[in-house]
């Protein structure tokens, strides 16, 4: 299996809104690439943080994943930004240095790992970008951003799949400096920015008593470039929407109630966050994705049978206040009915799909 | 870029220059010819320096421009009754060898906010501010140096400093008579000045407690972290009890990664100390565990009835774990 199928090509046509009315699905190759997030039966938070080292040949192959779905998010990103200016895009002054370490970052890692659509040419700080994917052959300076049509950060990232968000190392603390967030999970960019690694995680159930925030704080501190640590996190949402954020919640949160036990296998997805944290090397920055995937219970029966089983038990023996934060509780009822009909409770295989003998997707 | 597969850079010797009679400047470039990965001033590179048949890590501020990554420069005062590893550099590296070094990190950058940068150093402690320096100037940013060393003798590259950045350098102890007063310097400044001090301890404390004297607040002053030991250090071995293996642990590599090179398993996830997978029971200790992570707790440190492989290591004549 390659990283993205000959049939899985790159869909242009999907959306993620409800005036697109939702074109969108997975391929069975695109379902059972995913770096999905449920190693045991029982889910609680860990310090999940391991190194950011190619792994098999589905999202863990690159630095930065891209997958079937690439065109159709950059168009829903340019989009989001025309149509809420000043709300998904922000950075702050001081932050230039660390836009372009991560456009470079970003450009680095597509032009070496997919360079069948991607390529960097440097002639000292004279760049030239080729993105086949959608048409862009760009020349500019590096590290002078008069000679980009915007900012940096905002240039590289409206070309990539998922979230950044950028945090500066301050006063032995994480602050968000900068971010590209037209995905967000239900927060505010906006709200958020300037925040310490505190602050931001103030929302989160049970972290301080774990002392999860404390050790994570130390280990992203001693980070250093060239070594990346990566985490996969998830929620469930209702349709497939990516931008499910604080400011649009009225239009997404009363979707909410319309999930049953018929229904939720076409109507809850699952949201997988693939997060690849990088120090940058000349701003000293810490760099934040989020790789969002979103993939219907429906899908993950029919070309994933055994990680549907896996997330049936993940739901079923989820700690109520998890339920509560990440948003679901008045559909979790339904879609553990729903996968319920989809579990024979045989035994499953523990550990990530892409560490040795972890669980994999099943059937054929 | 250059880079090996265990993410240690291999560079070349490219020039040596004696700037004191203590100090010797290298500068290096990759060993293939490639570019050399970027950094940001304040930064250091761990250099692996071979010394009578073994390997010292010492760490050295990189001294050249964070913006001219085709070469890195760092300079090395010798200390003749230190653990031996800058004496090597002196006596044993020369123009053409190739050395080990690890990646760029940075425990010293500069402040994104400050409005002014005022940097205070000693001696050697000059090495991370000429990056610094040099980063800032670049920016146009506003700053201004005090460097005291011991005697004309020591202060050459104070003068190419100050043949660099004119009056915003200022040296003390170059002429034999003049001394660096840290309260006059750190007195009266305007909010939004930052000051970075690099040098000897006393000279850390004294500015530190001038700083706190004068009113300063801890977030606009920076000194440099001690150095971050990694799971490297002495070599000792480990016997796993299941299956009765004696494992020697050598400076360059953790106990996971002995363990694992001699071809048996451990459980681990980040592998820096955190996340708690490695933890791993102590059997038998003949010494103490020199503990690097953040999981334990203070009173499971102090029990030694736990260790955690990733990052930590031993001193003693015998180690049993329960693997």
């Amino acid at each position: 299996m390659t990283a993205i199928s000959e049939s899985a090509a790159f869909k242009t046509d999907e959306t993620y809104t409800p005036e697109g009315k939702y074109q969108f699905r997975n391929s069975p190759e695109g379902v059972r690439r995913l770096p999905f997030p449920f190693p045991d039966d029982d889910y609680m938070y860990s310090m999940n943080l391991e190194p950011h080292v190619p792994a098999g040949n589905g999202a863990l192959r690159a630095a930065f994943d891209i997958d079937e779905h690439y065109v159709s998010e950059c168009t829903h990103r340019a989009q989001m930004l025309s149509d809420m200016p000043g709300v998904h895009y922000l950075a702050l002054p001081h932050m230039l240095e660390a836009q372009w370490d991560l456009l470079e970052l970003i450009f680095e890692s597509y032009a070496r790992d997919f360079p069948e659509h991607f390529t960097l040419t440097k002639n000292g700080n004279e760049w030239r970008w080729q993105n086949r994917l959608l048409g862009i052959d760009d020349s500019f300076t590096f590290g002078d951003p008069s000679t980009l049509p915007m900012d940096p950060m905002e240039y590289a990232t409206r070309q990539a799949q998922g979230e950044f968000v950028v945090l500066e190392e301050k006063d032995n603390t994480l602050v968000i400096g900068a971010g590209m967030t037209t995905q967000r999970a239900d927060y505010s960019l906006k709200f958020n920015l300037g925040m310490s690694f505190f602050e931001f995680h103030g929302p989160v159930p049970k972290l301080h008593e774990m002392g999860i925030l404390d050790r994570a704080l130390k280990f992203l501190l001693r980070m250093k470039p060239g070594h990346p640590v990566r985490r996969v996190n998830w929620s469930l949402t209702v349709n497939p929407r990516l931008e499910t954020s604080v400011e649009t919640l009225p239009e997404w949160a009363p979707d909410r109630a319309t999930v049953n036990g018929e229904n939720a296998g076409e109507k809850v997805y699952l949201r997988i966050e693939l997060q690849p944290l990088h120090r940058l090397p000349r701003s000293n920055a810490i760099v934040f994705p989020v790789r969002t995937y979103l993939v219907s219970l429906a899908e993950l029966v029919e070309y994933a049978p055994d990680w549907a089983k896996r997330i049936h038990r993940a739901l079923a023996s989820l700690d109520p206040e998890l339920v509560d934060y990440k948003g679901f509780h008045r559909y979790h009822e339904a879609a553990v009915e729903w996968l319920s009909r989809h579990d024979d409770g045989a035994p499953l295989a523990t550990g990530y799909p892409w560490a040795p003998e972890g669980i994999q997707p099943g059937g054929n | 870029m250059s880079e090996s597969q265990h993410g240690a850079l291999r560079l070349r010797v490219k020039r040596i220059e004696a700037v004191t009679p203590e100090i010797n400047r290298y500068t290096f470039g990759a060993a293939d010819g490639s570019w050399l990965p970027p950094f940001s001033g304040g930064s250091h590179i761990t250099v692996l320096i071979p010394a009578d048949g073994d390997t010292r890590r010492n760490a050295y501020s990189l001294m050249s421009s964070p913006y001219d990554t085709s070469e890195y420069q760092i300079a090395v005062r010798r200390v003749d009754d230190g653990k031996r590893g800058s004496l090597a550099m002196h006596t044993n590296v020369r123009e053409g060898d190739i050395l080990l070094a690890g990646i760029p990190a940075n425990l010293f950058p500069v402040s994104k906010h400050a409005r002014h940068h005022l940097f205070i150093a000693g001696g050697v402690g000059i090495t991370p501010v000429f990056a610094q320096l040099e980063e800032l100037s670049l920016k146009g940013s506003s700053f201004e140096l005090h460097l005291a060393v011991r005697g004309p003798e020591h202060a050459a590259l104070g003068h190419e400093l100050k043949e660099r950045y004119g009056e915003r350098v200022t040296l003390y102890g170059h002429d034999g008579e003049s001394r660096l007063n840290t309260m006059d310097v750190l007195a009266g400044r305007p909010l939004g000045t930052h000051a970075y001090v690099c040098g000897p301890t006393r000279m850390i404390d004294d500015v530190v407690n001038s700083a706190h004297a004068l009113g300063w607040s801890d977030s606009n002053i920076h000194f440099e972290r001690f150095e971050d030991l990694g799971s490297t250090g002495d070599p000792f071995s480990v016997t796993l009890a299941r299956s009765g293996a004696v494992i020697e642990v050598s400076p360059e590599q953790s106990l996971l990664e002995a363990v694992e090179e001699a071809g048996h398993k451990l459980p681990y996830l980040c592998r820096g100390g955190a996340c708690g997978e490695c933890e791993t029971e102590v059997l038998e200790l003949d010494g103490t565990i020199d503990h690097r992570d953040d999981w334990l707790s203070e009173s499971d440190r102090a029990t030694c009835k736990l260790i955690m492989p990733c990052v930590s290591r031993a001193t003693c004549t015998k180690l049993v774990i329960n693997a």
